[in-house]
């Protein structure tokens, strides 16, 4: 057997095995066919054995022949020739793609391992799984997208696994509120990634990551499109990648995604979908080559969003608030070296701080048995020690940070009184003279949907 | 012009309206409702069979086996052609799902007989291109929804106000149009006539609060089956595309650029669930309109993709409102009210449809949306920022509402609110056709821009387009203009030949 076939076989293994699974479980559901949960547990571990198994063969047979570009291509999904339309579907294995893909695989594994135990008897197990096999796929073809469109398809699947995971405890309404707000900035991020992809898509005439990356292979291409092109694609995949990335100005997002369970929160908000955006960035480098406007902005927001996230994190008084908070500093750090161009250096700290965080926040449930077992071991208590800048700065300054970290940099309220409230009122004033006019033609005669409650029993609802 | 085996189209129109004259002389409900499932079943069977019948063809339009109509008017009355192939199925399906979900509590406050009627009178629409008849036929489509608001003694003021105006401008355009009028030597007072006309029944800002009215008073069913066919865009297609001149279709564009917009904010704001669905479906509408008036091939493709998605993903999601409606009366969407665990089946129908007509990657909506962002792009950074703008706020409106009716708290409730059989089974065939029509979408789009290519043609070339017919019934300009047929072919989604069907290649270092 060939290297050729192999590569085929085991390239085609990695995508399938996470859209078989989604199909196996998704359909018995919509049958009302009943599984039990030990099945669910074979299906995902095979999935996922399989899966890592063929991206490992794939990465062993690029070191062995030394090559460092590999393609899978089914071809078209959707082409009009005559007007140059193309839904070009392309998975790449490179440099980038094979260690983030190897990633997903190992920590999607593990946490299905945890979840499958964590959630046993759970009453949304099935939904939970379900879930987390569509995020998976997301991952998986993110990962591996050669055009933009690829990458935009599994981009929409894991913003929608994760809004469904946040609010996944769907009785309650805090999570659920929490999910819809995750879904709402997850749009605004996929507004602006679509339209990035679209402007490429004129720009090139096509959606291909080769439009980007030129004629070489990641991490030496040279981007195909001019300074100020790549200045206006470039700030809008930054602004899809802020978004999913939980940087500033969305950065409210990241504590309200604790809301769903452990397993989750473990495995897409401190570990996979936050780095997402970083991903992304770090594919489309080739640009920050071209335009240095594009890189300045890359540098200051991931700088300003590893400030704030280091501040944030200190007056959590919830673990995992606390570490989302810490990712956010990481991703921060991350997205400032992509800026300064050290390409690898960023996916080796994305990939470390992947694995860290997914096991701190896999602990996150007994972090005060943790606590306790290294308090008797060391013999004494452990306690925070302030940092020595602390004293350089004045008290009052202090007092300032404190609130302003507390309030998590009134970065929710400010997209509230600036954008949704003003929003939602222009839209709420022309509700109520759509009724007028209506009342005034018809003669006031009754309606139902005046009859129903304007506002919810929350605060937030008036929002 | 080529023939069908069957006389399908006439098949289709008589079914229904036979059918609705038995309906009508039956007393008990319960066999009114039997009967409209088997006669709305036997009519969706023979507009598939045309569907399947005219694709057999090759050809761009076609006309009925033994047709009558033609016979006893001396001119095609009933056509079936690349716009309208599909439309019919679509049509047979909203109005077989809307019998189907009727549930039995419901029967005694929906007519039945007036549903049958309505489809014979829509599916004679979308087999209808002539211009008079098709005036006719749409103000007739008028009658079934006032007489039920009649029946239901609510205040039919706004909506007679409106349609009357409706048919008065269609009437008034088309008899301004001169026989041999194109959209170079367009009639200007008929073409704003004609377009103001097609606005006010698509109910474009501000024109629309009719939508919202009917919804308001008239049965959900009844409601439904008026607007998610989109006759207004099919009026336009059919009597303003040919004819208008450029600058119409950009004005058109831009209100239904507008609208879209407008309706997708105000969809946000609605607490009532009838309301937010109807401008939800507003905001879709308009943006299938924004696309037919780019007049580009992309753009057009992409409008008539989104027409037949947004038509079947709007039916599958009105039709689970309708259906919690009548489980649990109306629903505000202003408090949450947790039906998940009593309904799994219709949240799941709720969400996939939300999701495809949102155009969600991997349902029947997101090749649609594309090309549609591709096409307003191509014409005007602006409308192509404004078409995923409101994708956007669509889509977050659509998951609000699936978080208010069927999550954040636990229904408490004595009543069973399960599914029934019959909806599980339209649940099940709206979910394989969302899904399959988006893994698969490589025909529907092929279809669809053979038609928007024909569309296109017709009106750069409709005064030539009249004589001498070709072989198929085309004009020798019409076959120049149009680009070969495009036939699904197992190997054609391959880039080049010279590839198999799953290629890896690799560069060495």
């Amino acid at each position: 057997m060939n290297n050729d076939l192999i590569l085929t076989s085991a390239a085609m293994l990695v995508v399938l095995a996470p859209s078989i699974l989604v199909a196996i479980l998704a359909i018995p559901m919509l049958l009302g066919i009943p599984t039990s949960e030990a099945l669910q547990g074979k299906l995902i571990r095979t999935a996922v054995m399989l899966g890592l198994a063929a991206s490992v063969v794939i990465l062993a047979i690029m070191l062995v022949s030394g090559s460092r570009h590999v393609m899978l291509e089914p071809g078209d999904w959707v082409h009009i020739h005559e007007e140059h339309y193309h839904f070009h579907i392309k998975f790449v294995f490179d440099r980038l793609s094979v260690p983030f893909v190897i990633l997903s695989w190992v920590l999607c594994g593990t946490v299905g391992a945890f979840a499958n135990v964590y959630l046993h008897r759970e009453q949304g197990f099935r939904r939970f799984f379900l879930l987390y096999a569509i995020f998976q796929l997301g991952m998986i073809i993110s990962a591996l997208a050669g055009t933009i469109e690829t990458l935009f398809f599994g981009w929409e699947l894991v913003g929608l696994s994760s809004a469904f995971l946040i609010a996944f405890f769907h009785e309650r309404p805090g999570p659920v509120r929490n999910g819809h707000r995750v879904w709402a900035i997850y749009r605004v991020s996929d507004a602006a990634f679509l339209l990035a992809a679209l402007i490429l898509h004129r720009l090139s005439g096509a959606g291909d990551f080769d439009a980007l990356t030129g004629t070489g292979v990641w991490p030496l291409g040279v981007a195909a499109v001019d300074s100020w092109q790549a200045t206006l694609v470039g700030l809008l995949l930054l602004l899809a990648a802020a978004g999913k990335s939980g940087m500033i100005p969305f950065s409210g997002w990241l504590p309200r995604a604790m809301e769903g369970p452990t397993p989750s929160s473990a495995v897409f908000y401190g570990a996979l979908s936050v780095h997402l955006g970083t991903y992304l960035l770090l594919r489309s480098s080739p640009l920050l080559e071209v335009s240095q406007p594009l890189r300045i902005a890359v540098i200051i927001l991931g700088l300003s969003s590893a400030v704030l996230g280091s501040l944030l994190s200190r007056v959590q008084t919830d673990v995992k608030n606390a570490l989302a908070f810490a990712s956010l500093t990481q991703v921060g750090i991350i997205t400032v070296e992509i800026g300064l161009g050290f390409r690898y250096i960023a996916l080796t700290h994305m990939i470390g701080h992947a694995c860290l965080r997914t096991l701190q926040l896999l602990r996150a449930p007994s972090v005060l048995k943790d606590f306790h077992s290294i308090e008797n071991a060391v013999g004494r208590h452990l306690s925070p020690e302030a940092a020595g800048w602390n004293s350089l700065l004045p008290a009052s300054l202090q007092v300032w940070l404190y609130r302003f970290s507390l309030e998590r940099g009134y970065l929710d309220g400010f997209l509230n009184e600036l954008i949704v409230r003003p929003f939602t009122a222009i839209f709420r004033w022309c509700d109520q003279q759509e009724h007028r006019w209506s009342r005034f033609v018809d003669g006031n005669e009754f309606r139902e949907s005046e009859s129903l409650a304007v506002r919810g029993d929350s605060l937030e609802d008036v929002i | 012009m080529p023939e069908m085996h069957l006389p399908w189209l006439e098949f289709s129109v008589l079914i229904p309206l036979v059918g609705s004259l038995i309906v009508f002389l039956i007393s008990s409900p319960d066999t009114a409702r039997r009967y409209s499932i088997l006669i709305c079943s036997l009519t969706l069977a023979c507009t598939i069979g045309e569907w399947l019948d005219f694709n057999t063809l090759h050809t761009f339009e076609a006309h009925d086996h033994w047709d009558v109509c033609s016979a006893l008017l001396g001119r095609d009355m009933f056509v079936i052609d690349e716009l309208s192939a599909p439309l019919l199925p679509v049509a047979g399906l909203i109005c077989l799902m809307t019998v189907l979900t009727t549930l039995r509590t419901k029967i005694t406050r929906f007519s039945f007989g007036l549903t049958l009627l309505s489809e014979a009178l829509l599916l004679a629409t979308f087999s209808c291109r002539e211009p008079w008849p098709l005036i006719f036929l749409l103000s007739l489509s008028i009658v079934p929804p006032l007489i039920e608001l009649r029946t239901r003694r609510r205040s039919v003021r706004f909506f007679s106000l409106h349609m009357t105006a409706f048919v008065l401008l269609l009437v008034t355009g088309q008899a301004l149009v001169p026989d041999t009028s194109t959209a170079e030597h367009a009639p200007v007072l008929a073409s704003c006539l004609l377009v103001a006309a097609a606005l006010l029944r698509s109910g474009a800002v501000p024109m629309h609060c009719w939508l919202t009215d009917l919804f308001e008073k008239a049965s959900f069913g009844t409601a439904l089956l008026f607007v998610t066919p989109m006759t207004g865009a099919y009026a336009i297609m059919r009597l303003v595309l040919p004819i208008a001149p450029d600058w119409t279709l950009h004005t058109i564009s831009m209100i239904s650029l507008l609208t879209a917009i407008y309706a997708a904010g105000m969809a946000l704001v609605q607490h009532d669930a009838r309301r937010f669905f109807c401008f939800i479906f507003l905001s879709h509408s308009s943006l299938v309109l924004t696309g037919v008036e780019m007049a580009t091939p992309v753009g057009l493709t992409g409008a008539l993709c989104v027409w037949l998605s947004v038509s079947i993903s709007m039916l599958g999601f009105g039709l689970t409102l309708r259906s919690v409606e009548a489980r649990t009366g109306r629903i505000s969407l202003a408090t949450f009210h947790g039906l998940f665990e009593h309904t799994p089946y219709l949240a799941a129908l709720f969400l996939v449809t939300g999701l495809a007509s949102i155009g969600f990657p991997g349902t029947i909506g997101f090749i649609g949306s594309e090309l549609l962002v591709e096409g307003g792009l191509k014409l005007s950074p602006l409308i192509g920022v404004t078409v995923v703008l409101t994708a956007m706020l669509n889509g977050v409106s659509v998951v609000l509402a699936y978080f208010r009716v069927f999550t954040g708290t636990r229904h408490i409730g004595a009543s069973m609110l399960q599914c029934r059989p019959a909806e599980r089974v339209a649940i099940l065939a709206l979910v394989l056709l969302i899904l399959g029509g988006g893994l698969y979408p490589q025909p529907s789009v092929s279809s669809r821009y053979h038609a928007a290519m024909h569309l296109l043609s017709q009106r750069n070339a409709a005064s030539a387009a009249e004589p001498a017919a070709g072989e198929h019934g085309e004009s020798p300009e019409t076959t120049a203009m149009l680009p070969p047929r495009i036939t699904p072919q197992p190997n054609e989604s391959q880039p080049n030949e010279s590839q198999p069907e799953s290629t890896v290649s690799q560069s060495a270092e």
